[in-house]
């Protein structure tokens, strides 16, 4: 499952779940990167469609054939749109963090309590 | 989401878990569809009655089947496989069935047809019961879907008898 939709699950589901922002240690060579909250929605809805209208064609042609070329069809150009790194989906794109600047101010520890069950003094 | 590998495994996942879903969907609409088929078996000669040596009683005969299974057919059907069994009673059973004649319908359009035939498969009783006796032809037929669930029913036809005696 990718990260987003196994995050977004999980929140669903009522288990904490802290957003990390990425910090790519690999920074300045991403030169194009997308908005990845968009790309999984846009994603979802693209399928959905295409499945409804695929059902929906293949069942009033009568034809299971063309219910499952068109969902082929719809995959594909859904794929095509929202897999590669397309610079016209990067208007604004993120100011990511220098990584020289990072290492300046890192993340806070958190202290993690020990709970023990009773004092005995 | 970091990677074209990552983006293309979640499109691919999810994609491939909806047509699943939408396979469930088309097997569920194939309760939709009311059929109403309709067949007709005549028994043109019996050819051949005669206990087997040291055996049991053997029976060739030839059938003129006639039938419309076209209202079986939906958008989720791969194909139709038929058959015809002839059922009979005896001290022993209470119910045998002999399978006669089989055949597969691939398509709609050939799902509307009458065919003259012996039987493919042998008619041999457990015992030398079958002098006289009254049996019932029924066409069975197996509606099997391209996904999902295999419908079964049958249509039984009543009335045939074998000869008291040993042609």
């Amino acid at each position: 499952m990718s990260y987003f939709t196994q995050n977004s699950l999980l929140s669903f589901l009522g288990y904490p779940v802290s957003l990390q922002t990425f910090l790519p240690l690999s920074a300045p060579s991403l030169h194009f990167t997308m908005d990845w909250q968009g790309q999984k929605l846009a994603e979802q809805i693209m399928l959905l469609v295409f499945a409804v209208t695929a059902f929906v064609a293949g069942y009033v042609l009568g034809s299971f054939q063309m219910m499952v070329l068109v969902y082929a069809g719809g995959v594909t150009l859904t794929g095509l749109i929202t897999i590669p790194n397309w610079p016209f989906f990067n208007r604004h794109p993120l100011n990511w963090l220098d990584p020289s600047e990072a290492e300046k101010h890192p993340k806070p520890q958190v202290t993690v309590s020990s709970k023990k069950k009773g004092f005995k003094k | 989401m970091h990677s074209f590998g990552y983006r293309l495994n979640g499109l691919l996942t999810f994609a491939v878990t909806i047509l699943a879903l939408m396979c469930v969907i088309a097997s569920l609409s194939d309760n939709l569809n009311i059929p109403s088929p309709s067949a007709e078996i005549q028994i043109m000669n019996i050819n051949w009655f005669q206990k087997q040596p040291k055996g049991s009683d053997e029976v060739i005969l030839t059938m003129n089947i006639s039938a419309d299974l076209q209202s079986l057919f939906t958008w989720n059907t791969k194909q139709v496989f038929i058959f015809v069994a002839a059922e009979y009673e005896t001290r022993k059973n209470s119910l045998n069935q002999v399978s006669l004649w089989d055949a597969i319908i691939p398509a709609k359009e050939r799902a509307k047809f009458w065919i003259r035939s012996s039987n493919k498969y042998r008619f041999v009783d457990h015992g030398k019961n079958l002098r006289g006796k009254e049996f019932n032809l029924t066409l069975h037929w197996h509606v099997m879907p391209k996904t999902g669930k295999m419908f079964a029913d049958k249509i039984v036809m009543s009335g045939y008898s074998l000869p008291e005696e040993y042609i």
